[in-house]
């Protein structure tokens, strides 16, 4: 939903097909395409249902591309990728929503929603199996944030059962959008409430990644070449080649997230681990299910003998902040809970080994103090040959919180901007007094826990019978 | 008879797999250094037990495949039917898309009820192509939601449909430092069902088999596929044929059976634990020999110091001396890390198994107090070697051998639940603070029965 989301969502579905035509090389169209795309005979009008182990035809995504302006959607169906959506998944409109979360949420969510939900119920209806829908939006605009929003409440309405996971681009202190804060906040109540997991990102993570790379890649060390389709950032042998846009190396790590995240879903493994274990393992209470990612490697050197120590390197690097889509300090902070999804040439010996080694410089709640969650996919990343995503439920988001709380109360206490939102109709100004008192509760939900932090370890007397 | 083999889950029909593999590959083993007459006995007692060859080049095993979400059983089925020399039956097997998300309540209030009559026609076909059905033998980890939760759903749909089969949970104990947050959750309510319905709870604890891959079997990237294998001949060398009584005709038509009276005289003690000895890398096999009072005394250290693989046994560890004025059912009578015995059952494969004295077994100090130990000890023999191993020996024992591993899984998962973590994510489900409550307290009655061995 809105700009960001779909420039993400566009990337994400570029290395998606690559990294399906990396392993599938006959073309068929199985039960891991099958996941996020839809195999259409163009020629039946392509409402027909799914064939396996068929021949692809055409595939297209199972998605729904939302925008208030046209500018990014039309851009998508006019470039490389334009074949993977049809025109009846799009709903666009032309004058944005200003920044302004109201317009996103209160006026184009009543406007779009009937919509909206026969376009989801179509999607729906061409799955055999519904599990999961991910929305990919910013929260510091308008249209991602306010829709956005609309369509997570939306879906938890129409589809109770399906879990719902959020990619949310949170905005920096410097962001040049005066009311992201407001905006921001107003989409946190949303997520708090309506979300399944929330993974925040940060724009600044992402920058800092894509210059490690950069230099990592233009350093010219003897020795050193990196395999071009192995960097987290780049679209080589996707369909889209040359014309890059400055956003798209940042892009590229989101999308990477989202195809890591899915890949035990897709793909087989020994331990396999679907997106409802993530939900069920990662969230010990209903509102906290923001969770830190971390990928790596960020790049894979072109010279290919991996031995043991390079593996340990990189579950080391997982924990490292350089690593992590948002600025946090997990290893300062209590983890609640911590999951590892590894792709690739890697056993469970490794794995052991790894947390083994990394378990005594973290900090668990007492409560769950073993509270690994392990995954082992065989089938790794395109131009490598393991890989790791960590994903942690940890108090190191709170800090985000106050901050985000912070640049709020700046604002609102002036009440400025104020009436931008208040003359949307809908909109009130309990929306504002709730949503900040829904990011409190948050904040406390978080401080409690880290009260707990290092304290003295009472286990409870077990039950006599 | 016949044992139909239950595969539930990921680990389920992972292991289920690599049983059937070991167990022909064991029966086509041309080097049983035997008779070619006790060979045929052996493999044609093998064939009834686990396979079907009706309208088939190969042997079709006699397993359902049961999983809520396809990957797993795809594969599983593949990987039989490519290795030519068995494979499962087309049909036998019934798989979802979702999974059940490690949540042992989706398994058991969910997945269960709704596909309990599928899942129970497949046994029911299972069982009609068996001309005496001898029992079940399910296989499920505790710590996902699948083989848990579903799992014990079906162990007591078997129960009620099959009331005098016997029926023995294999049980994966999960890696104690994580492989799923909410295992002790879902091992806690997996124990506390199964031994309402199951006869018998037989446990591999993953951090035991995976110390024997490392230091036993010297395997240095250690996958779950060498897991398997080494639970695979573990679990092949208790249920291969064997002659029940001395100067016993014929192999034992009954094993399920046989076990169970052996081993469970009462239905409060239901755990056992397994040990197989020697156990080392295959290219070292040619180079070892074996003697059976080595074999038979490293065994019985094993048991009295709950020593869970040949290395690193303690030898100090004594049975308490009887005859003493403390009264034997006293606990500080008995030696710490002394295991108390309940029931024991050796099981001797190879040449000269004959000539071999089990007498230590059967020294009642090694037992609780309220069994004669002529019944308590048991041995089943066969000449005919397992699986490349010249002389192979295993334990079965219900004893005190899990109580630790119990303990501490009770003891997480109590501590868990006195935070109220994750509790949301199973009554969503249907699986409320009561039935939490409900099964913590049969698992502390469990473990105070066998403290008090």
């Amino acid at each position: 939903v809105g700009q960001c989301g779909n420039q993400v969502g566009c990337r994400f579905w570029d290395l998606a097909l690559r990294e399906h035509a990396n392993v599938n090389k006959k073309g068929i169209y199985d039960e891991a395409l099958s996941s996020f795309f839809r195999n259409v005979d163009t020629r039946s009008g392509g409402d027909g249902p799914d064939t396996y182990k068929e021949k692809i035809c055409s595939l297209k995504a199972r998605a729904l591309l939302i925008d208030m302006e046209e500018g990014v959607v039309n851009e998508i169906l006019q470039g490389p990728l334009r074949d993977v959506f049809d025109g009846k998944q799009l709903i666009t409109d032309v004058s944005g929503s200003g920044n302004n979360w109201a317009v996103g949420h209160k006026l184009y969510g009543s406007r779009y929603q009937e919509n909206l939900v026969e376009k989801l119920r179509k999607a729906a209806e061409h799955c055999d199996c519904l599990q999961c829908f991910f929305i990919i939006h910013s929260m510091g605009g308008g249209t991602g944030s306010g829709l956005g929003t609309f369509v997570l409440k939306l879906l938890e309405d129409e589809f109770p059962e399906v879990y719902r996971f959020v990619t949310s681009i949170y905005p920096s202190g410097e962001d040049d959008v005066i009311t992201s804060p407001y905006n921001s906040v107003l989409a946190m109540k949303e997520l708090n409430e309506h979300a399944d997991c929330v993974l925040p990102i940060e724009n600044e993570s992402l920058f800092g990644i894509v210059n490690k790379v950069h230099q990592m890649a233009n350093s010219g060390k003897l020795g050193s070449t990196v395999k071009q389709n192995s960097l987290v950032t780049s679209s080589a042998g996707s369909a889209k080649t040359v014309q890059e846009k400055p956003f798209d190396a940042m892009n590229n790590i989101l999308a990477n997230l989202l195809l890591n995240l899915t890949s035990s879903a897709r793909f087989e493994g020994s331990l396999n681990m679907d997106l409802n274990e993530i939900s069920m393992n990662l969230v010990p209470f209903p509102r906290l299910h923001y969770l830190v990612s971390s990928l790596t490697p960020l790049y894979t050197l072109a010279d290919v003998n991996v031995p043991s120590r390079r593996l340990d390197q990189m579950f080391s690097d997982a924990f490292s902040r350089d690593h992590q889509l948002i600025q946090a300090d997990p290893k300062h902070s209590l983890y609640l809970a911590c999951a590892l999804l590894v792709r690739g040439n890697v056993q469970v010996s490794d794995l052991r080994r790894n947390i083994e080694r990394l378990k005594p410089s973290l900090h668990f709640v007492s409560w769950n103090q073993e509270g690994w969650k392990t995954g082992l996919c065989s089938v790794p990343p395109v131009g490598h040959s393991h890989s790791l995503l960590a994903l942690a439920n940890n108090t190191c988001v709170k800090p985000t919180f106050i901050e985000l709380k912070d640049r709020f109360m700046k604002l609102y206490k002036k009440k400025a901007h104020l009436h931008h939102y208040l003359h949307v109709d809908g909109m009130e100004q309990s929306c504002f007094s709730e949503a900040i008192s829904s990011l409190s509760d948050l904040i406390e939900e978080y401080n409690e826990l880290d009260a707990t932090k290092g304290g003295p370890r009472t286990d409870p007397s077990r039950l006599k019978i | 008879m016949s044992i139909i083999t239950v595969q539930l889950g990921q680990c389920g029909n992972q292991i289920g797999h690599e049983v059937f593999n070991t167990i022909c590959s064991d029966v086509r083993d041309t080097h049983g250094l035997c008779s070619k007459k006790e060979n045929e006995s052996y493999r044609d007692a093998c064939k009834e037990r686990f396979f079907c060859e009706e309208q088939s080049e190969v042997p079709v095993a006699r397993a359902v495949l049961v999983d809520m979400e396809p990957k797993v059983i795809s594969q599983t089925l593949s990987m039989a039917a490519r290795s030519g020399y068995w494979k499962y039956d087309d049909g036998s097997h019934f798989c979802q898309k979702q999974g059940s998300g490690n949540n042992w309540a989706n398994g058991y209030s969910v997945h269960g009820p709704r596909h309990k009559e599928v899942i129970m026609n497949l046994v029911q076909k299972e069982a009609e192509k068996c001309d005496r059905l001898g029992g079940f033998f399910t296989i499920m980890s505790m710590a996902g939601g699948t083989g848990s939760g579903l799992g014990a759903f079906v162990t007591q749909c078997l129960r009620d449909a099959f009331p005098t089969s016997f029926l023995l949970n294999h049980v994966i104990w999960p890696y104690s430092t994580g492989e799923v947050i909410v295992q002790n959750y879902n091992s806690v309510l997996t124990l506390s069902h199964l031994y309402k319905s199951a006869d018998a709870l037989l446990v591999h604890e993953n951090d035991v088999v995976h110390k024997i891959c490392a230091q036993l079997m010297n395997i240095k990237q250690i996958s779950f596929r060498d897991i398997n294998q080494v639970i695979a001949h573990q679990l092949g060398s208790v249920f291969q044929p064997t002659y029940t009584a001395d100067g016993g005709l014929h192999y034992s038509r009954n094993p399920l059976g046989d076990l169970m009276e052996t081993l469970v005289p009462h239905p409060e003690f239901k755990m056992l634990g397994l040990r197989n000895i020697p156990q080392m890398p295959e290219n070292s096999l040619a180079y070892s020999t074996f003697s059976w009072p080595g074999l038979t005394k490293h065994l019985r250290q094993m048991l009295i110091a709950n020593a869970k693989m040949e290395e690193g046994i303690d030898w100090q560890v004594q049975p308490p001396r009887l005859g003493s004025s403390i009264p034997s059912n006293h606990s500080t009578n008995k030696p710490l890390h002394f295991n108390t015995s309940l029931a024991n059952l050796v099981i001797l494969r190879g040449k000269d198994m004959h000539s071999v004295d089990l007498g230590s077994f059967r020294d009642p100090s090694l037992y609780t107090s309220w069994l004669n130990p002529e019944d308590a000890f048991h041995s089943w023999k066969t000449l005919r070697a397992f699986n490349k191993y010249e002389k192979s020996a295993s334990l079965v024992s219900n004893s005190q051998f899990l109580l630790k591993p119990l303990d501490n899984v009770v003891g997480k998962a109590w501590n868990m639940f006195a935070s109220k973590a994750y509790i949301h994510q199973y009554t969503k489900f249907g699986i409320e603070e009561e039935d939490f409550l409900d099964s913590f307290t049969a698992l502390e009655q469990v473990i105070s029965s066998y403290t008090s061995l």
